[in-house]
This record gives structure tokens, C-alpha cells and sequence, in this order.
């Protein structure tokens, strides 16, 4: 009588057997993939990317003025109206009015008046963002739309 | 007949106490080296241990007790660190309120927030000595690769779970800190702008995203970083960490020298018990070791070049736990953790700087976001996970420098590496770099040629040129080592001392402009 216990090799079409190994494997596998869609998130949570930044009265032509609620600044000339973000290329860090230009705190990236880069790590120059206007007239300005540089928006 | 019962239960009543302390050790005290033997694999909590432990290995200069300082250290973290979560607030409205509740108001409050923050910083510190410790004897040689590979991980699991911690208190530190690393995750992006690729090629994005759960640090961030810090990496630090141990368990123990002599008569194996074989031996052996035939766990090797564990092993790792809480605890009554203002959107800490551990890696993020953010850590992680599998040379196991060549090399290797790092970031500082040079130069240039990408290549051609002269794997991977923790020490302290607002050079603190 063969021993019961002794260790059998296993018997190659275990049909049964090697379903129940693989739907495992599968099962786990779809499930991970499932799962990792969850971080990964459809909508984003935050506010609005549009910002309303005020009458045009405000910014009289020749005039520039910094918002430093939405880290912007604009410019207003003869040719109409233009915002640059002031958040650096380099790493998203805000930066700040110096002699010539801008300068980023945190690891010394300079730019000119017009956002170019002449100095530091900073791979690209400050954005420029798209102007528009809103039914009342009011100024939009919105933060995920990049535009050229030196792009303004003519007041109607 | 009644009084039988009783009888019986009165004797049972009166044993309770024995009977009890019985079935939870079902053992007495241990007073042989055998019942200690028993002891330890009795235990669930001791039973990491092998039974006997050889002599070499319980040699404060075999390991400086590093590894168990690590598992103390975040004993230590895990406790203040549930502590500590009775009274926080994972929300930006309250996060940074309730840390100053903690520090303020919450009963001993500050003190275990001060502990958590000390230990966390030492295991930063102790995770990279002790990676030194095992490179340097060669214990990460055959068998022990993979378990090199899973220090590797557990390494990079400390530092994760150090910057997750360091969004918690929602001050300008950490929003600037994350909003730092996340745009460093973020990084590829310049390769894809500086190739002219289509944006859909921006993997950067997605990381980005998937790190804060949108697109800037807000409210989402803290929840994610909250999970991972105190959830998702204790878990995998918690489960890698088991496997460490047990690998090192199952390699035999601590990696030493061929030949280690026994200090046999010095107290240690005071009863010797002989080979047994299993199928007559009246009772167990020590380990179910005779019934393998393998090279590692030891086999037929004679117990008693061994030491019970119980209790000089024991008793070794009790004093570096008391140690290291010691110091914890020394360190926490002294320093204050820092809380500096809430966390503002709008104006960056200036300088903004990461926590210590990191700021080598901002010196060399400050040349290109993408290479030295994240081409060059990942060169060196990879680097050092194929010490092992480039370096084969299986002799002098557990000798520091493997020779007194390897000392020397390793001696000359400090000064080679402290001087490429010292002049790579000192030339840019006196002469400047490609950009001011040439203003029109092209972003791929500047991201590719930059001081660190020629730091790193620096070190490589050293250690060829040491594989090259001395046609040895080990002693080219000593330069490569050495050179790669001094880069390391230089940079770090670079980015602490040497840097100043808008990341300029000063030689101190006193020089830093007034605002
Ligand atoms: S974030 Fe501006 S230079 Fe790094």
C-alpha cells in the first residue's frame, strides 16, 4: 500500500487544480490594476482655474500691478493686457521682484521684466497667462491656460 | 467524595499562579544553556534569534549594535508616533493648530512630539551608517545580496517616511518642502519641453498628481502624505524589515572572517552539548539543524563554537535599546522641535530649505531639477543595489576594508571624493556656469552638462580607474562607496551652512543679507 503521506507529484492535467492557480492569479493581478486606478483622481479637487482680477479701469495703460493673492502680476500697455504667473519653472516656488527682473528664493533661478531666464536652474521662462473678459466686463484670467510671451489681451 | 473535589480545587487555586506563569512560557527559569536555548525559541518575540550566537558576532566593532539602534529607534517612533495621533489633525484648517495644542497645551505633549522628531532624525543617520557598516565589511557578499537589495528599500522607506512626516504640521517648512519635492516628481517634464516632445510624454504630470491628488499642495496632499507616513510605509517598513532579520538569521547569522578564533573558557558556552543524532537523541537538540544538509543555516559545524543568546545576545541589544531611548530621550528634554508660521501659499520661506537629509540632493536640484532631482539618485540607488552582484570576490568576509589596501583606498578615495565634490560646486559659485556664459544656450545642454551630472562621472572614472589598477572588483568598490558618502557629507553640508537666501554662497550665517 503506498504511503498516504509520502509527497506525489503532482498530475500534470490537474485541470481543476491549475484553473483554480491561475483565476487566482488573474483575480489578483485585475484587482491591482483595478486599485491603482483609484489614486489617480478624474476631477481635481480645487477651486476654479479662472481668477476675476478686477474692472480694466484698474489697470490704467503704462501701469503693472502685482496680485499677490493669485501669485500674478499684470501688465497694462498701449497694446492692451498681459499676466505672467509668478510661480518659477523650476520648482513652483513664488518669486520676487529684484533690480533686474525676478528672483526665485529657493535655489536662485533670475528672470528679466519679461520672465526670461538668465540665470539659476530654471528651465523655461514664467508663464504668460491667457486675459479674457467676462460678460460684466470684469477680467478673467486664467491660471491653467498658458499663452505666447508678450501675447496681450485688447480691452473691448 | 465532595470533599475530593474540593479538595482538588483548592490545590488548584493555590498552583494558579505557577500553573499560569507555565502556560504562558512553558518553561521555568532558565538556568542552563540549554533551557536558555529553549527559552529563546519558545518566545514568539524571541524566536528571531537563533539559539546560539557566535562570539564574533557580539563584538561592539562587528556591527557598533547599528542594526537593533534602527529597530529601536523606530520601536520608538512607532509609540510617540501613535501617541502623537490621539491629538493631530489631518486637515489644513486644524493641522497646524493642533500641532501647537501639542506643543502647548496636550500633556507631555511637546516632549514625545520632540522625541518622535529626534528619533526620526537619528534613524536618517543611523540607516546610512549602518549601510556603511555592512558595505565596508563586506557582509553584503554572497549569500546576502538580496538582503543588501532589501536594505536598499528599507533606506529609501526611512527617507520617504521622514519627508511624509515633515507636510504634517502644515507650517511654511513643509508647504514649501512638498510643493518642492512634488514639482522635483514633476521634473521629467523639462526632458519633454526640452525635446520638443508632444505634452502627452508628460509622466512627470501624473506623478505629480498622483503624489498630492491634484494639482497643487492643498487639503488632498495632507491626506495622502498623512496615509503614507503613518499607514502604507510603517506597514511595508514593518514587513521588509521582518524579512531582513530573518534573511540574516537564515545566512547564518552576522557575516565574519574564516577562521574566527573561539574564545572558548572566557564564560561563554559553559555547557557543551555534543552532535547528536536525531533519530536516537532523548530529547531535542538546540535546533532542528542536524536535519538539514545545507550550507547556510551552519550546519555541521561543531555548537560549540557558539554563545547562548540568552543572555549575552539578549543583554547586548537590551543596552543599545536603552541607549538609543536614552539619547532620544536627552535630545528631546534639550531641543524644541521647530513650528515656524502657518503655511503661506504665497511667500516661500527664504531660504527655502529641505530637511537636512535632503539638502545635498536641493544643491544638486539647483543645477537641473531633473537630473539631479532625479537621474542621479536613481543612478546612485541603482549603483549601490549592484555593489553586490558586480562584486563577487567571495574572500575576507566580515574584515573592515577587506585589507589594509582597501583601508587605503578607501583613505585616498575620501580625499578623491571630497575634493571633485568641493571643486564642482565651489566652480560654478567663482566662475559661474553654461547659462551665464552663453545665454542662448540650449535647455538640453544645461540639463545634461551640469556640476553634479560631472560629479557623478567623476566618481565613476575613479572607480574604474581603481578596477583598472588594481583588477579588483572589491577595492574599485570601496573607491565607488566612499566616494559616494563623501559626495554625500559635502553636499549636505553645502546646502546647510554654505547657502544663504536665494540659494547664494555665503561663508556663514552672518553674512546673509537683512531683509
Ligand atoms: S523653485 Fe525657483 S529656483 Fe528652484
Amino acid at each position: 500500500m503506498p504511503d498516504r503521506l509520502a509527497p506525489r507529484p503532482l498530475p500534470r492535467r490537474d485541470w481543476l487544480g491549475l484553473a483554480g492557480f491561475w483565476s487566482a492569479g488573474l483575480a489578483i493581478l485585475g484587482s491591482i490594476a483595478g486599485m491603482a486606478q483609484l489614486p489617480k483622481p478624474r476631477v481635481t479637487p480645487e477651486a476654479s482655474s479662472k481668477v476675476r482680477i478686477g474692472n480694466p479701469s484698474e489697470f490704467m495703460p503704462g501701469s503693472e500691478k502685482i496680485l499677490s493673492q493669485n501669485n500674478l502680476r499684470v501688465v497694462s500697455t498701449s497694446q492692451g493686457i498681459a499676466a505672467m504667473s509668478l510661480a518659477c519653472t523650476h520648482l513652483g516656488c513664488i518669486v520676487q521682484p529684484s533690480q533686474d527682473g525676478y528672483i526665485c528664493p529657493c535655489h536662485g533661478s533670475e528672470f528679466d521684466p519679461n520672465g526670461n531666464v538668465t540665470g539659476g536652474p530654471a528651465p523655461r521662462p514664467l508663464k504668460w497667462i491667457q486675459v479674457s473678459q467676462a460678460a460684466d466686463g470684469e477680467l478673467i484670467v486664467d491660471m491653467a491656460v498658458e499663452v505666447q510671451a508678450g501675447q496681450f489681451y485688447q480691452i473691448v | 467524595m465532595a470533599s475530593e473535589g474540593m479538595n482538588a480545587f483548592w490545590e488548584n487555586i493555590k498552583t494558579l499562579p505557577r500553573t499560569f506563569r507555565q502556560a504562558v512560557f512553558r518553561h521555568d527559569a532558565p538556568t542552563s544553556d540549554r533551557t536558555r536555548s529553549q527559552a529563546v525559541f519558545a518566545n514568539f518575540f524571541l524566536h528571531i534569534h537563533s539559539a546560539r550566537v557566535h562570539p564574533h558576532s557580539l563584538k561592539l566593532t562587528t556591527t557598533w549594535g547599528l542594526g537593533v539602534s534602527l529597530i529601536a529607534q523606530f520601536v520608538i517612533l512607532s509609540v510617540t508616533g501613535i501617541l502623537l495621533m490621539v491629538y493631530y489633525k489631518p486637515s489644513v484648517d486644524m493641522a497646524y493648530t493642533s500641532m501647537k495644542d501639542i506643543h502647548y497645551v496636550v500633556p507631555t505633549g511637546r516632549f514625545i512630539r520632540n522625541i518622535h522628531r529626534w528619533a526620526a532624525h537619528l534613524m536618517v543617520i543611523t540607516v546610512i551608517l549602518h549601510m556603511a557598516r555592512v558595505f565596508f565589511t563586506s557582509a553584503y557578499k554572497s549569500p546576502r545580496e538580496f538582503n543588501w537589495l532589501i536594505g536598499m528599500i528599507l533606506f529609501v522607506l526611512t527617507l520617504a517616511l521622514s519627508f511624509t512626516g515633515y507636510l504634517l504640521p502644515w507650517d511654511q517648512l513643509a508647504y514649501w518642502a512638498i510643493t518642492i519635492g512634488a514639482n522635483i516628481a514633476a521634473s521629467p517634464n523639462e526632458l519633454v519641453h526640452a525635446l520638443g516632445l508632444p505634452t502627452a510624454f508628460n509622466v512627470g504630470d501624473i506623478q505629480k498628481e498622483l503624489l498630492l491628488g491634484a494639482s497643487t499642495v492643498g487639503q488632498d496632499a495632507l491626506i495622502r502624505f498623512y496615509m503614507l507616513h503613518v499607514m502604507l510605509l510603517p506597514i511595508a517598513l514593518t514587513m521588509l524589515a521582518g524579512v531582513h532579520i530573518w534573511r540574516i538569521r537564515k545566512d547564518g547569522g552576522l557575516a565574519r572572517p574564516e577562521g574566527t578564533p573561539l574564545p572558548m573558557g572566557k564564560g561563554v558556552g559553559t555547557e557543551i552539548p555534543t552532535y547528536q543524532n536525531p533519530q536516537t537523541a532523548t530529547s531535542k537538540t538546540y535546533g532542528l539543524m542536524c536535519l538539514v544538509r545545507d550550507k547556510s543555516p551552519q550546519t555541521d559545524v561543531n555548537p560549540d563554537e557558539t554563545a547562548p543568546s540568552w543572555p549575552y545576545l539578549l543583554r547586548a541589544e537590551l543596552l543599545v535599546f536603552m541607549v538609543t531611548m536614552l539619547v532620544c530621550v536627552l535630545l528631546g528634554m534639550l531641543f524644541d522641535a521647530p513650528l515656524t508660521e502657518p503655511a503661506n501659499p504665497n511667500v516661500p520661506e527664504n531660504p527655502a530649505k529641505a530637511p537636512w537629509y535632503f539638502l545635498g540632493l536641493q544643491e544638486m536640484v539647483s543645477y537641473s531639477a531633473f537630473v539631479g532631482g532625479i537621474v542621479i539618485p536613481s543612478i546612485a540607488i541603482l549603483g549601490l543595489i549592484l555593489i553586490p552582484f558586480l562584486d563577487r570576490e567571495d574572500e575576507r568576509k566580515g574584515i573592515w576594508f577587506s585589507s589594509s589596501r582597501g583601508k587605503r583606498i578607501a583613505a585616498l578615495s575620501v580625499w578623491v571624493g571630497a575634493l571633485c565634490a568641493a571643486a564642482c560646486v565651489a566652480f560654478p559659485v567663482t566662475f559661474g556656469w553654461l547659462r551665464n556664459w552663453f545665454p542662448s544656450i540650449p535647455q538640453i545642454i544645461i540639463i545634461a552638462v551640469n556640476p553634479g551630472s560631472i560629479l557623478t562621472v567623476l566618481y565613476m572614472a575613479w572607480s574604474l580607474y581603481i578596477l583598472y589598477t588594481s583588477q579588483s572588483t572589491r577595492l574599485s568598490a570601496i573607491a565607488l562607496f566612499t566616494c559616494f558618502l563623501v559626495g554625500f557629507v559635502i553636499l549636505t553640508y553645502v546646502g546647510t551652512y554654505l547657502r544663504g537666501p536665494n540659494w547664494n554662497f555665503y561663508w556663514s550665517q552672518s553674512q546673509w543679507p537683512a531683509h
